[in-house]
């Protein structure tokens, strides 16, 4: 019983770890662009299979498997680098004035066309590959022998993102601008500021970041057909459940979402999927604008 | 307006009865359009508020696994549909009791998540709903008779025409009525709606269990055309062809839903087969296409031509 609670606490952590990285970008790029980008769950699943490729390419030239944890900071960098600008600049810069219902249509739309796109290059078979969590090996955590990967680097990766996101906004012009955008647009465009430019910053590193996630589970998971949806409504309701926006309250959410599911998968397995959407709707009844959201005001 | 409608359903309900008696294999496909149609037009009720579901296969599903679980029950086609339909709108006034105090993608994104809960536990719990199997429904009775196969498929055909013409008139008079004004009005300027005084969450509630009801209807007159449920009726991949039948139908009108459903299902039939992994990024390119260069949808564009030629008369 106690085993299995700790080994609920070290998968949920992992778990959270992972989710938190999808839903920061997700929450990042609605409160700059204000759309919620439904695509953002393919961006994770994408990342995950070209950070597996690019695992599969190093194992097949014959590199040390060492290489294989670069390759995954590598592998999100090029579906941002590549992804990012294509989809902002021909895209969404169309939409930024059209009805919030039209701007979800889009993303749906582009969802649609991404999931295949995954299908057309990956094929439907699951595709594996565990050469990063091997390459750092195990650790006893009391009596449950645990890999270092998910024990230490998830979660650490996860915190230094929180960290740095932190800092980056706070504490560096490039971050005060984003920040300034998001809360007025208006006043900072009047002040100067290239609203595009920020937009186009802003939209890649949230790609990235889901990338990032992607490809940081892909040792841990199988990569099939679906793990995109499931993400996207999964890092949605850690972001509703944060409030839109939020940044260090999608950090507390994903956490306890991912502690929540992990709880479920050990205990309750069929009801795995109904425990994060309990938590999100249970806290929506009472605070509809999510844990740490503001109410907005309403135009007349 | 009203009147050319009315000839364009007659003309459209006459070539329908037509096609199905000149190409059998057309019936399966005209009666699951004609289905979806009608929930597409519960996506046209939402969408007239400004709303826009992705998670409509929640309702469909809840109409096709009614079906399959009462049909040992209860034998009668004429029976099990309003059972669906009347299942599906309980579950809908639950949920929508919820998902009728949110907006745009709050609430977009929780029918979402409804759907792919109501998704994973129709795949999980295999000793009630036998997974992704699926249910076999036998085929049912009509009015007490036991039919043949080729009859039965007429009378589905024949109920899901009738169920069309009927629900799409009572649509068309419920978006000029009062209430159906109130639901446009959610979308222009819904805090002034509030000032005169109506409820704007108790109108969408109201039209979301409308929507909710159809698509169980919807879901039933599928499972009694296919005559199997799977889990895959809840995915979002249908909530999503939903979306897009409505969108590319256009909503100008009522007729939208059914000619883009007509439409698409055609399509389907071939291209479908052909591009299997392709599929859904033909239909985003296509929903992209239309988003961004002819808003009004296929009625739209009927609606240009036919303008077009009664200018030049």
């Amino acid at each position: 019983m106690a085993l299995l609670l700790l080994l609920a606490v070290l998968d949920g952590l992992a778990y959270a770890a992972q989710v938190f990285m999808v839903a920061v970008g997700l929450t990042l790029i609605f409160g700059v662009l204000r759309v919620l980008n439904v695509a953002h769950g393919s961006f994770f699943a994408i990342g995950g299979y070209v950070a597996a490729s690019l695992g599969a390419a190093i194992a097949a030239a014959g590199f040390s498997s060492a290489l294989a944890l670069p390759a995954l900071l590598l592998a999100s960098a090029i579906v941002g680098a590549l992804l990012g600008p294509l989809i902002e600049r021909l895209i969404l810069a169309r939409i930024y004035d059209k009805e919030q219902v039209l701007q979800l249509l889009v993303t749906f739309a582009l969802f649609m066309i991404l999931e295949d796109v995954q299908k057309l290059i990956w094929g439907v078979q699951p595709i594996f590959q565990d050469a990063p969590v091997r390459s750092l090996g195990q650790v006893a955590v009391g009596d449950i022998v645990y890999t270092v990967y998910q024990l230490y680097l998830l979660p650490g990766v996860a915190l230094a993102v929180l960290v740095g996101l932190m800092w980056f906004l706070r504490r560096t012009l490039t971050g005060r601008v984003i920040v300034a955008v998001t809360e007025d647009r208006e006043a900072a465009t009047a002040l100067g500021i290239d609203a595009d430019r920020v937009y186009l910053f802003t939209f890649t590193f949230g790609v990235a970041l889901a990338a990032l996630g992607g490809a940081l589970a892909s040792p841990t998971t199988s990569l099939v057909p679906g793990i995109g949806v499931n993400m996207i409504v999964l890092s949605f309701a850690v972001v509703a459940t944060a409030g839109l926006g939020q940044i260090e309250g999608a950090a507390l959410t994903a956490l306890l979402i991912g502690l929540g599911r992990s709880v479920a998968v050990y205990f309750a397995p069929e009801f795995e999927v109904v425990i994060p959407y309990l938590i999100m709707v249970a806290v929506l009844l009472v605070r509809p604008h999510g844990l740490f959201g503001r109410p907005q005001l309403r135009r007349v | 307006m009203m009147p050319r409608a009315t000839i364009v359903a007659l003309l459209g309900t006459v070539g329908i009865l037509a096609a199905a008696a000149l190409a059998p294999w057309l019936k399966f496909v005209l009666t699951v359009a004609l289905a979806k149609g009608l929930a597409v037009m519960g996506i046209l009720l939402l969408l007239r508020a400004g709303q826009v579901s992705f998670g409509h296969a929640l309702y469909l599903s809840i109409g096709a696994y009614t079906v399959a679980f009462l049909r040992p029950a209860v034998p009668d086609l004429l029976v099990l549909l309003p059972l669906a339909a009347a299942v599906a709108l309980g579950v809908g006034l639950v949920i929508g009791l919820f998902v009728a105090r949110y907006r745009d993608i709050f609430f977009g994104m929780l029918n979402l998540a409804f759907s792919m809960v109501f998704h994973s536990l129709l795949e999980k719990l295999y000793a009630i709903t036998k997974g992704t199997d699926g249910i076999r429904v036998f085929r049912p009775t009509v009015a007490g008779f036991a039919l043949e196969r080729l009859p039965y498929e007429w009378a589905v055909l024949g109920l899901a025409l009738l169920l069309a013409l009927g629900l799409g008139w009572l649509a068309a008079r419920f978006l000029v009525s009062p209430l159906g004004q109130a639901l446009v009005a959610i979308k222009t300027r819904e805090t002034r709606l509030e000032f005169a005084g109506v409820s704007a969450r108790r109108v969408l509630l109201v039209a979301y269990a409308a929507s909710a009801a159809l698509g169980g209807l919807a879901g039933a007159l599928l499972a009694c055309t296919t005559l199997h449920v799977t889990p895959h009726l809840a995915y979002w991949t249908q909530s999503g062809e939903l979306v897009f039948i409505a969108i590319l139908g256009g909503g100008g009108s009522i007729l939208g839903p059914y000619l883009g459903s007509v439409v698409y299902e055609l399509v389907r039939v071939y291209a479908a087969a052909a591009l299997p992994d392709a599929w859904q990024m033909v239909l985003g390119a296509v929903l992209l296409g239309i988003i961004l260069f002819a808003s009004r949808g296929l009625w739209g564009l009927y609606e240009d031509l036919v303008m077009r030629g009664w200018r030049r008369a």
